[in-house]
């Protein structure tokens, strides 16, 4: 499947991504409205240390761990796009897929009825909004075989 | 000095209502100048430190940062203007030389914008370049005085030749005075569309050996990263005599800007100062020039064109003869309009002449001593657009150099601040941090493009002058006319007055 891999040596460190993620799982979908009367969890964290940088989303992993921590069955791989999701009406808030995740990439969601916040991989738009709005083409949605098996 | 003098040059204006705090200007400005202050929750700036690069303004996603010139003026006075006032208080802190980056900006006479060019009208029918065959291919090097053919009918004896889709080549910018991945950008985008991007005398990095085929390699005073395998590299070898924008002086790259890559590249020792010398220690004479020429020539076993660069100055006309004579195939004549990423100031701005006139004056006294077909006339100086180009091929040149505009396709937004080394653009840096923002894949399209779009737009003009191959334009100065000349500018040209 596509994933959006990180492309390290030039992501600038501008946090643009995470503004661009915010607006795309907002309610308004307006930049500014989003950012000033929602309060949107981004759905990506940022590594960085020194000049080094990247944006880090799900992975949605072939055998997410996450998946198997829910203990109500509400984070589910879907077959048909791989999308790793989760059903808020089934889930309980026990945030063990937090727990679970090797990445550190599913959050807290701050706002609304949500307990989860992690990466959709913006699956109803053409491409996620993080991957369209890096200005340094720093993020790209690929297919990589030899890396299909990461987990 | 505790109290700085100068009055802040630019102002940085925020729309309140359109930050989101997402501190983006902040992460991006190597100038140092926004910050997010948690007290009262707002970005605010340092205006005293902006350079006017306009980084921030076009990261900020919600484009709510404009700058401007700071409102704060000195009393009007045409004599003493704002600029000398600030260049002396600078001096009187500093006590140093004054530094600028790019080319001359002051208001002196563009020729380029006081030259017409024809387009055809009834008599003889104009071409349409998407239905028509339109050639803009151009060759460098020496053309022989008579052609003769072999058995296989191929020409006998043809020197060495520079082959471009278009008479346009990236003009020279040493690795160290640009980043790396402006360098890659350059070759790359010059790799795909056929044309020559120059080294400048920084040597070549392994990175760029690749595109060899499409690399003109420098020369020049330092000698930086010159060996036999740097001469045989490229396609075409060009001695560095002078810069347009700064004649008659060297140069000058940092230790600070010497890593291990520019130590690696240029044979020097990590962070010492590569210092170029104002003359070539070796070159006094024509005649001495001519040693070198033959010395690459010979090293080359007389397999690559040898260019010889100078700067517009009062006798170039001259100078350029002795070239020719001396045995250069392609002379490359760099007008005092021409970019750098330091130079004094003084010297940048008062010194040399316009590339229109240098090059008018040059191709007439080599055809005048017939010495025209032995050499190409490459020229360079702030041709800022195709149109410049047209011009320039029509006053006599065979192929024009850009680089500022070059550096403007991938980011420059020419706030003149080269030399700090902290280009937030990513291209007249070392940074690491900051070189990684020009990232290469995005810039060689967008150099790339740029060549594309100036061709297409070359051929539009052609077309209308009714002329369909670039060689039936060069040198045909009937296509040009002047406005708004004296008799003696457009004597000089070569150039009739619009309505003649």
């Amino acid at each position: 499947m596509k994933r959006i891999y990180a492309k390290e040596e030039y992501c600038l460190g501008c946090k643009l991504c995470e503004v661009y993620c915010v607006t795309s799982h907002s309610a308004s979908k307006d930049i500014i409205k989003a950012h000033k009367l929602e309060s949107i969890t981004p759905r990506l964290i940022i590594e960085s240390s020194d000049n080094l940088s990247f944006a880090l989303q799900c992975r949605h992993c072939d055998e997410a761990d996450c998946t198997r921590a829910c203990i109500t069955g509400a984070m589910q791989k879907d077959e048909e796009t791989g999308v790793v999701n989760y059903d808020e009406e089934r889930c309980v808030g026990c945030w063990t897929c937090i727990m679970a995740c090797s990445f550190g990439v599913i959050r807290r969601e701050q706002a609304g009825k949500k307990v989860i916040a992690k990466c959709d991989l913006c699956i109803e738009e053409e491409a996620p909004a993080c991957v369209t709005n890096c200005p340094n083409d720093a993020l790209v949605l690929a297919e990589r075989a030899e890396e299909e098996g990461v987990q | 000095m505790s109290l700085n003098y100068r009055c802040p040059e630019f102002l940085v204006e925020r729309v309140e209502s359109n930050c989101i705090e997402c501190q983006a200007c902040e992460r991006q400005c190597a100038n140092e100048v926004h910050f997010y202050d948690q007290d009262f929750e707002k970005m605010r700036a340092k205006d005293e430190n902006c350079v006017n690069c306009h980084r921030c303004v076009v990261i900020c996603p919600t484009n709510a940062i404009g700058i401007r010139k700071h409102p704060s003026e000195y009393k009007e006075n045409h004599n003493w203007t704002a600029g000398m006032i600030n260049n002396i208080q600078k001096q009187a802190e500093s006590g140093g030389v004054l530094l600028s980056g790019m080319g001359n900006p002051t208001k002196k006479k563009i020729y380029w914008d006081h030259l017409l060019l024809n387009a055809s009208q009834v008599t003889n029918p104009s071409i349409d370049p998407l239905r028509e065959p339109m050639e803009l291919k151009t060759f460098l090097g020496r053309k022989p005085s008579k052609l003769e053919f072999d058995e296989e009918e191929q020409i006998k004896d043809l020197p060495p030749q520079l082959e471009l889709s278009a008479p346009i080549m990236f003009g020279a910018m040493s690795f160290g005075s640009i980043s790396i991945n402006a360098c890659k950008s350059l070759a790359r985008a010059a790799s795909e569309v056929g044309i020559i991007y120059n080294t400048g005398e920084g040597g070549l990095h392994e990175d760029l050996r690749q595109y060899g085929e499409n690399t003109m390699v420098q020369v020049a005073s330092g000698r930086f990263g010159v060996n036999q395998d740097y001469l045989e590299a490229g396609a075409g070898i060009e001695i560095k005599i002078g810069q347009g924008a700064k004649p008659g002086i060297g140069g000058h790259l940092p230790g600070e800007k010497v890593g291990p890559e520019v130590s690696k590249t240029r044979m020097i020792p990590e962070g010492t100062d590569a210092l170029s010398p104002a003359p070539h220690h070796d070159i006094y004479s024509i005649e001495d020039l001519r040693q070198l020429i033959y010395a690459l020539k010979e090293a080359t076993d007389y397999q690559k064109p040898v260019s010889v660069k100078i700067s517009a100055v009062h006798n170039s006309a001259a100078i350029a003869s002795g070239i020719a004579t001396a045995g250069a195939d392609i002379i490359t004549i760099d007008g005092y309009r021409g970019g750098t990423g330091a130079a004094p100031t003084m010297i940048r701005d008062n010194v040399g002449i316009p590339i229109e006139l240098a090059l008018a004056a040059v191709d007439d006294r080599l055809r005048e001593e017939g010495l025209r077909n032995q050499v190409s006339l490459v020229v360079s100086g702030s041709v800022r657009n195709s149109a410049d180009v047209v011009k320039a091929i029509a006053l006599g040149a065979d192929a024009v150099y850009i680089a500022s505009a070059a550096l403007i396709s991938l980011g420059c937004h020419m706030c003149q601040s080269c030399y700090t080394g902290k280009c937030n653009w990513g291209i007249a840096t070392q940074e690491p941090e900051l070189v990684k923002r020009l990232n290469p894949e995005v810039g060689f399209e967008r150099a790339k493009n740029l060549i594309e779009g100036w061709a297409h737009e070359i051929k539009e003009m052609l077309g209308g002058m009714g002329i369909n191959a670039l060689e039936s334009l060069r040198g045909n100065r009937l296509m040009l006319r002047g406005i708004d000349l004296t008799d003696r500018e457009l004597e000089i040209l070569g150039v009739k007055l619009a309505g003649e």
